[in-house]
């Protein structure tokens, strides 16, 4: 009894055991706190690996590589009541052939149109449509120059390979020597990449209608997952009996937001698209699947949202003799609104980042036009990207990085919108 | 009956001296602070007194276990009843069968009936909402809703309908407040959150929001318990001054609170009602062993 009142008295901090106990418990607060600090390093560490090996390689999409030259647009050669139907590629040519009039012969003369983008007729002829003051002038302008000279500039081709190893030859490389000597060459900011609609060739190839198509499919995911989410986040919260069938749709719900996501897509496909019969590759079926990953997300964000509200202010509400349904809108809803506007946000940016799905319902084709509604056809970000990732040309090396990035910051965008909704409408007591 | 030894009990005093109660009233008409005169307010009470509420064979269950054994209990208007106990007599959860608050815990069941103004409220017909309004409540805590002072209070005349107009809106609001002492404090800040008050402040706030629907019967669940000695005080002088329009049941912990405020008293243990009367004789007569040895502190 007093040898163990004697060991354990706290009182002796200087004996040979206390102090043994104390530096371990010490050092074992040490080691916790570095093993902690590991883990946020190698995280960060991670993130600065993938970041920068994404802006190292998708840098240089941002840019492109143009061509500047004197078209001629003689008054004869085009119809002012209907300038679409001139001669474009004609006109096209001719000012390009002018650049160099010693080259005549017409393999060679194929040779240096290669080096412009091959819609350089098509551009010439929105460009007069769109400014017909442009008629019965010569003007000088900027045409993107093909995805091998792009390349050349950006040094991603190095002259110093054998010829038959790249795809540009000595006698083109000679040609961009001039016209960079002449200072045509230059590299403005790529606003096609972010405002042009998809290509097969990449120095024109854009990603407006991917972000359209994105927007549309979010737009649709959210307007089905958002309203029913709450519905049945508030339903299973506040009004549905605690049983056996509400406990099996609770751990349904929790298994579906665990499904793989291409079961969803395969889903859509047999539902939405062959039983239904909706259009193929249009965002209203993409925003479906995407809704259904989504609506899981957002119940059960919801359901902790509305958990997180003191059951003072409820009882509050309904002492004062406040319907259910008035507690839930007047106070329940509006304190948990943020924690659901956070919830939604976050089952949004993810499906936003989501490809599987896309790729089952068609919206991986090849389209060159932005979509204008819920049905057109069009493809979404991450599909884009995977669309590029899989072309053989050099350009979409880089532009796939770009795409990623521009998905990166939009992801990164909607994060820091549900940070600040979530700091808007926080209340405290 | 019990009550009937209360009220003359409760009422003997002030009819032997009536000048005196003319003159506690005037005095609680300007409000001074002080101990509460209980035999000079209760002069200002009708003659006969009126039994507001009566539970009868009132048992409860959470599941299997029975919370409440057959108590029967009459409350008598414009009086404050006292509910005191140990933990876990029933207290609370006689006070929740009052306004159906236990309707909503799963597993919880009633039996019996408790009258309202001769209409019992577990009777089916019954609309739990509009019970509500008529029968207030307090909490432990003080839990005013995270908006304004002012929409603290107009919260529930709003959904019930009970303003016209934004005028009569404002009117409403600032009688409650007025009426709970909280308007000359509070009047230049209206649109503060309600949270931004201090404890007794928003104690007295949740009890102007509960006014502020004009109730017949006020629940109050243990309402000074979160807070200091001299808020606790300034609620307790808000009790007496409001039983002159409201009937209020209280339930506390703290037996000098009871003896203060109250009229009448009801001791529980165990589920049961055990004993209830004016608060005098609960206090100073005793007639259960049992509620002798909780007063004078041998358990609970």
């Amino acid at each position: 009894m007093t040898d163990i009142a004697a060991r354990t008295n706290p009182s002796r901090m200087d004996d040979a055991d206390a102090v043994r106990r104390r530096r371990r418990r010490r050092s074992a607060d040490r080691r916790f706190r570095f093993y902690g600090l590991l883990a946020i390093i190698f995280g960060i560490g991670m993130l600065v690996v993938l970041v920068s090996s994404l802006v190292r390689s998708g840098a240089s999409a941002f840019v492109q590589t143009q061509i500047r030259i004197e078209i001629a647009v003689p008054a004869g050669a085009v119809d002012p009541a209907k300038p679409a139907d001139a001669n474009y590629r004609a006109m096209f040519l001719d000012s390009v052939y002018a650049l160099f009039p010693e080259v005549t012969a017409p393999p060679l003369r194929r040779r240096l149109l290669q080096l412009f983008t091959q819609d350089g007729p098509f551009m010439l002829r929105d460009r007069v449509v769109a400014d017909p003051s442009l008629i019965g002038k010569t003007t000088a302008m900027t045409f993107p120059a093909a995805d091998m000279v792009d390349q050349l500039h950006k040094g991603a081709i190095k002259r110093s390979l054998p010829p038959d190893r790249r795809s540009i030859t000595d006698q083109q490389i000679a040609w961009y020597d001039k016209l960079a000597a002449d200072g045509r060459i230059t590299s403005p900011f790529n606003t096609r990449l972010l405002f042009g609609a998809d290509s097969r060739h990449p120095e024109i190839a854009g990603l407006w209608g991917a972000v359209a198509g994105s927007f549309y499919s979010l737009l649709v995911c959210f307007l089905l997952s958002f309203p029913f989410g709450i519905a049945a986040a508030i339903y299973l919260e506040e009004f549905a009996p605690r049983n056996r069938w509400t406990d099996l749709i609770e751990v349904n719900i929790n298994n579906l937001a665990a499904v793989p996501s291409i079961v969803v897509g395969l889903l859509g496909l047999a539902v939405f698209i062959n039983f239904f019969g909706l259009p193929r590759s249009a965002p209203l079926v993409g925003g479906l699947v995407l809704a259904l990953m989504t609506l899981p997300t957002i119940i059960i964000a919801g359901r902790a949202a509305i958990k997180a509200v003191p059951p003072s202010i409820r009882e509050a509400a309904l002492g004062l003799g406040a319907s259910g349904q008035q507690a839930a809108w007047h106070h329940i809803l509006p304190l948990a609104m943020p924690g659901i506007l956070t919830g939604t946000i976050i089952g949004l940016a993810r499906a936003l980042g989501e490809t599987a799905p896309l790729l089952l319902v068609g919206m991986n084709a090849f389209i060159t036009a932005a979509p204008g509604g819920i049905l057109d056809p069009a493809t979404a970000l991450p599909t884009q990207a995977y669309i590029w990732a899989d072309s053989p040309e050099r350009g979409f090396v880089a532009r796939t990085s770009a795409a990623i990035i521009v998905l990166l910051g939009f992801l990164v965008l909607m994060n820091a919108l549900a940070v600040w909704l979530r700091k808007k409408f926080e209340r405290r007591w | 009956m019990s009550y009937v030894d209360g009220h003359i009990a409760a009422t003997a005093t002030p009819e032997a001296a009536p000048a005196d109660a003319a003159l506690a009233r005037g005095r609680a008409g300007v409000s001074v602070r002080g101990p509460i005169v209980k035999e000079t307010a209760k002069s200002a009470r009708d003659e006969a007194p009126k039994i507001k509420m009566t539970a009868s064979a009132l048992d409860v269950f959470y599941g299997e276990k029975q919370a409440l054994v057959g108590v029967d209990l009459e409350v008598i208007e414009h009086q404050i009843t006292a509910l005191i106990g140990p933990s876990g007599c029933g207290k609370s959860t006689f006070l929740s069968c009052l306004n159906r608050r236990n309707d909503t815990i799963e597993g919880c069941t009633v039996r019996g009936r408790v009258m309202v103004d001769g209409h019992n409220i577990y009777d089916p017909s019954v609309d739990v909402v509009e019970l509500r309004r008529r029968i207030g409540m307090v909490f432990q805590k003080p839990n005013p809703f995270p908006k304004s002072i002012y929409d603290n209070v107009a919260y529930g005349p709003r959904i019930h309908g009970l303003a016209a107009n934004k005028g009569e809106l404002d009117e409403i609001v600032h009688s409650c407040l007025k009426r709970t002492g909280l308007l000359s404090e509070v009047h230049d800040r209206l649109d503060e959150p309600g949270t931004s008050l201090s404890g007794g402040q928003q104690q007295r706030l949740c009890i102007a929001r509960a006014i502020a629907v004009s109730p017949d019967v006020i629940l109050m669940d243990e309402p000074c318990s979160a807070l200091d000695p001299i808020a606790t005080a300034r609620v307790e002088e808000l009790m007496e001054e409001l039983r002159g329009q409201y009937t209020i049941i209280i339930v506390t912990h703290n037996m000098q609170q009871a003896a203060r405020v109250s009229q009448r008293t009801a001791f529980f243990h165990l589920g049961t009602l055990v004993e209830c009367g004016p608060t005098e004789d609960i206090f100073t007569s005793p007639n259960d062993e049992r509620t002798q040895g909780y007063i004078t502190g041998r358990f609970g």
